[in-house]
């Protein structure tokens, strides 16, 4: 019964995280062309996609290697792009935290920006979920976008330059994540929260290692908190 | 070129230090109950990120080396009015990459 239940999320997510296979076989492809362009070898450039499973933190390291930039201050930037990570950990522990400390382990090792985005989006549309079924339901849809980032980054290792850049290919990462953020505009604090974010976003793209981005997150979310309290809206 | 030591003690610091930030509140905080307060910001955290992740790349893409791009500017807008209008996540995807397609084979 339980597996039952915990089985169907798995396939939920799976479907629900298909689309996605658009966004990531592209954009793996091109860090595998990249990496092979800056004269990584096929065994380096997968260990960057499988150990380090980032797509913006890895092209920013991979930039800054070709500068021949000091490995501290790879290793700054790329981290200071990947800080977003924590605040997703956080918001995700309310309701994937109960689970055994390997799950979690599981759970922390493929939580990048999609898997993410799709499972705290289905967390908080369907509240009536278990533990086991919104684990089951974050594997389904880490299924067709981790394993892929690791196969189409070899695809764009091995090819290397014989792929043409393709025009707008660069834009279906954007497509992704606005394609979500309508669904996620629930009530008059998200929308605040969402608007606060993009003026800040905006406002403060000029700072380095993309804190722009750390400003207009916590900005947003403070001004979602502020709005959830005076407006006295349900979350 | 970085040599191949420095190489791999980035590709596996990084590794760590992502994996770090990932399981900071996962691991550490587990069940535990977090304050109201700090659940209340965490509500807003996706869609703080996510907005303020894509907001630049829209109004200055890199391919275009950072120019406004009216094509681009018309992909986003569609798909962001038909996900807020229909809340369906791939109705959004689709038009956004119909419009994006079909206005760069035109121009």
């Amino acid at each position: 019964m339980a597996a039952g239940t915990a089985m169907s999320s798995y396939w939920r997510g799976l479907r629900d995280g298909l689309p996605f296979l658009a966004v990531v076989g592209p954009f793996a492809m091109l860090f595998g062309v990249l990496a092979t362009e800056a004269g990584l070898a096929v065994h380096e450039t997968m260990g960057f996609s499988i150990v380090v499973i980032a797509g913006a933190a890895q092209f920013t390291a991979l930039q800054l290697i070709n500068e021949n930039a000091p490995t501290l201050v790879v290793l700054a930037s790329a981290l200071a792009v990947n800080l977003r990570m924590a605040m997703y950990s956080a918001s995700i522990t309310p309701h994937l935290g109960p689970l055994p400390l390997w799950k979690r382990g599981i759970v922390a090792y493929f939580l990048v920006d999609q898997t993410y985005a799709q499972s705290i989006l289905d967390f908080e549309k369907n509240l009536d979920q278990t533990t086991a079924e919104k684990f089951a339901y974050f594997l389904g849809v880490m299924t067709p976008i981790c394993p892929p980032w690791y196969l189409f980054t070899f695809v764009g290792a091995v090819l290397g330059e014989s792929i043409p850049p393709s025009l707008g290919l660069d834009f279906a990462l954007p497509i992704a994540f606005l394609a979500m953020v309508g669904p996620m505009l629930r009530t008059p604090a998200h929308r605040i929260a969402a608007l606060v974010s993009v003026i800040l976003a905006l406002a403060f793209a000029w700072l380095p290692y993309n804190m722009g981005l750390l400003v207009a997150g916590l900005g947003g979310m403070m001004a979602g908190a502020q709005a959830e309290l005076r407006l006295g809206v349900k979350p | 070129m970085t040599d191949t030591t420095e190489l791999w003690t980035i590709i596996i610091a990084l590794g760590l230090g992502s994996f770090g930030l990932r399981f900071a509140f996962l691991g550490l905080v587990g069940d535990r109950a977090m304050p109201e307060w700090l659940l209340r910001h965490l509500r807003y955290t996706a869609v703080a990120v996510i907005p303020a992740l894509v907001a630049p790349l829209v109004i200055w893409p890199t391919s275009t080396g950072g120019e406004p791009d009216a094509t681009r500017l018309a992909a986003a807008v569609a798909t962001f009015a038909v996900g807020y209008l229909t809340k369906n996540v791939f109705a959004a995807m689709g038009v956004g990459a119909a419009v994006l397609v079909s206005l760069s084979l035109l121009f």
